[in-house]
């Protein structure tokens, strides 16, 4: 009896915990939005930000894009021309990129990449009182630090799934074309007429702008309210790499439902 | 020496009780800072010092009584007014807190750049007048990655006399340095402060760096003041408690010991 009790008790501390800790970290992103004005009047310091989590990503999102887009080249071509229609294969290439595997692929590698980087560099900061030493000379880590690297991430996530989707392509087209034989003629053509500006690309788009979103917020929080230890810091850096690569994978599912039913 | 209004008092903290959740830090702490003195609190590690410098910065807010500084009411102030008052305030942090991804020069023009509208040329002049008053003009390009504790120290004090404040707070500016860079310190504190009319406190547990160059010291223990009084008062008092702190002797009022069962019969009890 006093077991039941007491897993009950468990389930429900935990409950309660989690539900506590999205609330801190809904008021967090409120916080963050309200002391957005900086970034608008000094871009210059986003734009230092989109260089650390943008532009140092790109090679590993390129090469990544490369790779995929290579293997769906080989897997498409093997199982289209069963059917006799690997002319198709552009499109198939091309729709698996924009809708899914671009904005996916590209989230997880930069919560990965630049997530874990962005947490672990707040809470360094924190550990070492450059946030309260910020705050004591009258200047609002929110405006000068955490907002800068949120707007940063979801400006640069988008932009990295469209490279992510470009250069998957050209993979594709390599494959595909290049070294298997496919007709060239027919990869692109077949694709532009397939790929659906709205359908498929603003969709592809829009999801990668909420991830872009979810993982830039689960950084700057999970950086802000990590322990100011070394444990602490690195249990925040795991954190967000799980928790962004889990949120990025469920609202996928989420998004892809509302956005293709079948119409 | 600029003639410092030694009547009237910068920083009011009267009969304040602090407490984390159910932790009390500190019970009923009153004391005054005069302007233009250097005022050390003193006491042993984790009795409520650093706690006391946040109240009177206003990054914390009493549970019970006053702090004020120049005149205002800490916890009556919005946030901006906070933020303004900050701003004639200066703040050492124990391991200087310095911004890693900037280099000396930056940091100390950083207030400079995110509260003026100075032009480039005169925040240059000030900055490396500032790392001049350190000893570290040199130094002005490098990383704080490259400096060793006592000058990133100097580095952080440059920073935090960047804006002239009216009040200067030092957190624990001993700890961890050798000798030399003490002595450094120490001396920095006294001639800035009295270079620019400013008040300073410094929370330390050194003893004899700090009576050297301080007018009033302020001790405490387990979130009480104990004591107060200048410096030669102090190694005059025939108190158990400040003779202890005083001359560091390491059984006295304060114990050696962290509260226990006795030890013989504690072996016992592990070996049944």
């Amino acid at each position: 009896m006093t077991a039941v009790t007491g897993f009950l008790e468990n389930l429900g501390a935990r409950a309660i915990g989690a539900v506590n800790r999205l609330g801190f970290a809904s008021r967090f992103l409120l916080l963050t939005l309200r002391n957005s004005g900086m970034c608008l009047s000094r871009f210059s310091l986003v734009a230092r930000e989109i260089y650390f989590a943008g532009v140092l990503s790109l090679i590993i999102i390129l090469v990544s894009g490369l790779f995929v887009g290579m293997v769906l080249g080989l897997q498409g071509y093997d199982t289209l021309q069963r059917y006799g229609s690997s002319s198709a294969l552009g499109v198939l290439v091309a729709l698996s990129l924009v809708r899914e595997l671009g904005p996916v692929v590209a989230g997880l590698l930069f919560a990965s990449r630049a997530g874990s980087a962005i947490t672990a560099e707040i809470g360094l900061m924190k550990a070492t009182e450059q946030l309260a030493a910020m705050e004591m000379m009258a200047v609002d880590p929110i405006a000068r630090v955490i907002a800068p690297r949120f707007w940063a991430g979801v400006i640069s996530m988008p932009l990295l799934a469209a490279m992510f989707s470009g250069m998957g392509v050209f993979g594709g087209y390599l494959v595909g074309v290049r070294l298997i034989g496919v007709d060239e003629g027919s990869f692109w053509s077949q694709m532009q007429a397939a790929v659906d500006f709205k359908e498929d690309i603003l969709n592809g788009v829009i999801k990668s702008v909420v991830f872009g979103i979810a993982v830039s917020w689960i950084a700057v929080f999970e950086g802000y309210d990590a322990p100011p230890t070394a444990e602490g810091v690195s249990g925040a850096t795991t954190r967000t790499v799980v928790t962004a690569s889990l949120s990025i994978l469920a609202l996928d599912f989420m998004l892809t439902a509302f956005m293709f039913r079948g119409a | 020496m600029p003639t410092i209004p030694a009547t009237d008092n910068l920083v009011e903290v009267e009969n304040v009780n602090f407490a984390y959740d159910s932790r009390q830090i500190l019970e009923g702490v009153s004391l005054d800072i005069r302007r233009g003195q250097v005022v050390a609190i003193m006491g042993l590690s984790g009795c409520g010092k650093t706690t006391l410098l946040r109240l009177i910065g206003g990054a914390l807010l009493p549970t019970r009584g006053e702090v004020r500084v120049d005149g205002k009411v800490m916890a009556r102030l919005s946030h901006e007014e906070r933020f303004a008052l900050r701003r004639r305030m200066g703040m050492l942090f124990q391991f200087g807190a310095l911004f890693t991804d900037m280099s000396c020069y930056d940091n100390v023009a950083f207030q400079m750049r995110e509260h003026t509208d100075l032009p480039r040329e005169m925040i240059d002049d000030l900055v490396l007048m500032k790392l001049q008053a350190v000893g570290l003009r040199g130094a002005h390009q490098l990383m704080p990655s490259a400096l060793s504790g006592g000058m990133a120290r100097r580095v952080a004090l440059a920073r935090t006399i960047a804006l002239d404040p009216m009040l200067i707070m030092y957190d624990e500016p001993f700890a961890g340095l050798d000798p030399v860079s003490m002595g450094v310190i120490g001396q920095l504190i006294r001639r800035l402060n009295d270079a620019l009319g400013a008040t300073s406190i410094i929370v330390t547990h050194d003893v004899a760096e700090a009576l050297g160059l301080v007018d009033y010291v302020y001790i405490m223990s387990a979130g009480v003041i104990l004591t107060q009084g200048t410096p030669d008062e102090l190694r005059a008092s025939d108190k158990p408690f400040v003779r202890q702190f005083v001359h560091g002797e390491t059984d006295g009022p304060m114990p050696f010991h962290y509260p226990a069962e006795d030890y013989a019969s504690d072996l016992r009890a592990r070996e049944a």
